[in-house]
């Protein structure tokens, strides 16, 4: 579904991406793991564009490479990006229908099942977001991205700065996504969730993935779970 | 006395709205944007100079609405074809796109028009006094003016908070490359807001027009007043915007009416100031400094309040 090739990405003069390959299948769960500053954040946003993009990008068989981000939101790709960029001064309720790209063609998630699904959200449907505590803020952030039912959703840490308890809700709700069909690419530094969900895991280290495996692959490999992956 | 009060207040109020439909096109643009348009006021000046010439061809009512969609189409125009391109090289070569696009409105404008100020008339059916106050004719023209902006003003308002595209656009405010991400044209978003942006100038421009002078320098007159109601206001913030046009209309209309100076105040305490090198100041009326006024309150706000009344952002 997600085809990534050779892809470099710089900020200014530093070459970040050094030739990432990576792909997922339709409905697959795949995380990204490594330590902070590998190039993790990047490879996600090089793909929907936020970072200019050198290399070769497709999504199902559609080269993206250097799209605008709306024209990729509108192929069936989501992104959530990791500093929760909610829209503050709008209520919950709004900033889940501006995750409806086209009001005329309505997906799989309704509004109604996000709320029933996460009765903060309901509690809050129209009060401002930008009021609510950072776990809730996460929710919305990935519930509104669902509203516009990606075939592919990309979610960029988001268990960073959270609460044990709240880290296992986000994980129940990304459990939920891949169980309704929808292919996940995880960034992520937990591996405990990474490992629970995923189907196959990728580890990058100074810009390259440097093992590609099954959490089970992983959890047998020590050698590069303490160079890559242990602080 | 309550006279000279009741008249103030309902020009103040006028002269407010009018600085609010230009303001607040001024204000969304740079929160969208993060550009200062400089041009925002030529704007005001094309619609009343559009105006002037539309109505003398086809009458004053079809003038109110073709000049500012002409105007606001220009504008459109002028944000995908200029400042896009521009926007790759920069901040401060947006800036100076939209300074040089100034002065080039004002120039074109005195090609055609000259630099005399052409023959724009109120329109024969407001042409009347609406109501007399103690002694005053208050003309139905202001009243009209004044019925224009608040109509626009509610009509933004519920666009802004009610409609779809109000969303968008109130989420592009702050983070215009999540819109994008969500699937909506953030491009053409910018786009829609410069046009209805500059077209709300416009209006302000055809029904100022008549009322005050159409001139080729009226952007030059406008403009700075302009940058100091949305300073004042705060930045991006539309009800900042609202307050500060209101508070500047307002003070601007009282100062103007009013003679007090320190002199008179003061004068019988200390009679001899009135004869030193201070004679200058203690003479001067509140009616002489009135045009400073708004500069001096923006730079008050600058120094004790950077961000602006109702501003959120610290740029």
């Amino acid at each position: 579904m997600l085809q990534v090739q050779d892809l470099h990405a710089y900020y200014g003069k530093s070459h970040i991406l050094q030739g990432v390959d990576l792909h997922i299948d339709v409905g697959e769960v795949v995380s990204l793991l490594g330590r902070n500053g590998v190039g993790r954040s990047t490879t996600v946003k090089a793909i929907m564009g936020e970072v200019p993009p050198h290399g070769s990008i497709k999504f199902k068989g559609k080269d993206i490479a250097g799209l605008p981000s709306f024209k990729i939101a509108h192929l069936g790709l989501g992104y959530v990006p990791e500093h929760r960029d909610i829209f503050p001064g709008l209520t919950v309720r709004q900033n889940l229908m501006l995750g409806i790209k086209d009001p005329r063609k309505p997906g799989q998630w309704k509004l109604d099942d996000m709320l029933d699904m996460f009765p903060n959200l309901a509690a809050r449907a129209d009060t401002a977001a930008g009021v609510m505590s950072g776990g809730e803020k996460q929710m919305l952030t990935i519930c509104r991205t669902l509203m516009g039912d990606p075939e592919l959703v990309m979610i960029d840490e988001p268990t960073e700065g959270l609460a044990p308890i709240i880290v296992q809700q986000v994980g129940d709700l990304i459990a939920e996504i891949a169980r309704r069909g929808v292919a996940i690419l995880l960034v992520e530094q937990k591996l405990s969730i990474a490992l629970r969900i995923s189907h196959r895991v990728y580890v990058m280290g100074h810009g390259r993935i440097v093992f590609e495996g099954t959490p089970a692959e992983l959890k047998a490999n020590d050698a590069v779970r303490r160079e890559w992956l242990e602080v | 006395m309550l006279e000279l009060i009741v008249i103030s207040t309902l020009n103040g109020i006028l002269f407010g709205m009018l600085l609010f439909l230009m303001a607040s096109g001024l204000t969304v643009i740079f929160s969208m944007l993060g550009v200062l348009n400089f041009a925002h006021a030529s704007f005001y000046m094309l619609g009343a100079f559009f105006g002037f010439q539309i109505s003398r061809w086809f009458g004053f009512w079809p003038a109110l609405i073709i000049a500012p969609l002409l105007a606001g189409g220009l504008g459109a125009l002028v944000e995908r074809f200029g400042l896009r391109q521009v926007h790759k090289n920069g901040h401060v070569a947006e800036l100076l796109f939209t300074f040089g696009l100034a002065f080039a409105i004002e120039e074109i404008v005195q090609i055609i028009w000259g630099k005399s100020p052409v023959d724009f008339r109120v329109p024969p059916l407001l042409d009347f006094p609406a109501f007399t106050i103690f002694s005053t004719n208050y003309p139905a023209f202001k009243m009209f003016m004044l019925l224009v902006s608040v109509i626009i003003f509610i009509g933004l308002l519920l666009v802004l908070k009610r409609t779809r595209i109000g969303l968008i656009v109130q989420a592009a405010l702050t983070h215009p490359h999540m819109v994008g991400h969500l699937g909506h044209n953030v491009g053409r978003i910018f786009m829609l807001v410069f046009g209805v942006g500059t077209a709300l100038a416009a209006v302000a421009g055809v029904i100022a027009g008549p009322a005050l002078v159409t001139q080729s320098n009226m952007a030059g007159l406008l403009g700075p007043i302009l940058f100091v109601v949305v300073v004042v206001g705060g930045l991006g913030s539309l009800p900042g915007a609202f307050i500060a046009s209101l508070l500047i209309g307002l003070i601007q209309t009282f100062a103007v009416s009013m003679d007090g100076s320190l002199a008179g105040a003061f004068g019988p305490l200390s009679p001899d100031y009135a004869a030193t090198w201070l004679s200058d100041i203690w003479n001067v009326t509140i009616a002489q400094i009135a045009p400073i006024m708004p500069y001096l309150l923006l730079v008050l706000i600058l120094i004790f309040r950077p961000m602006g009344l109702l501003g959120t952002r610290d740029t």
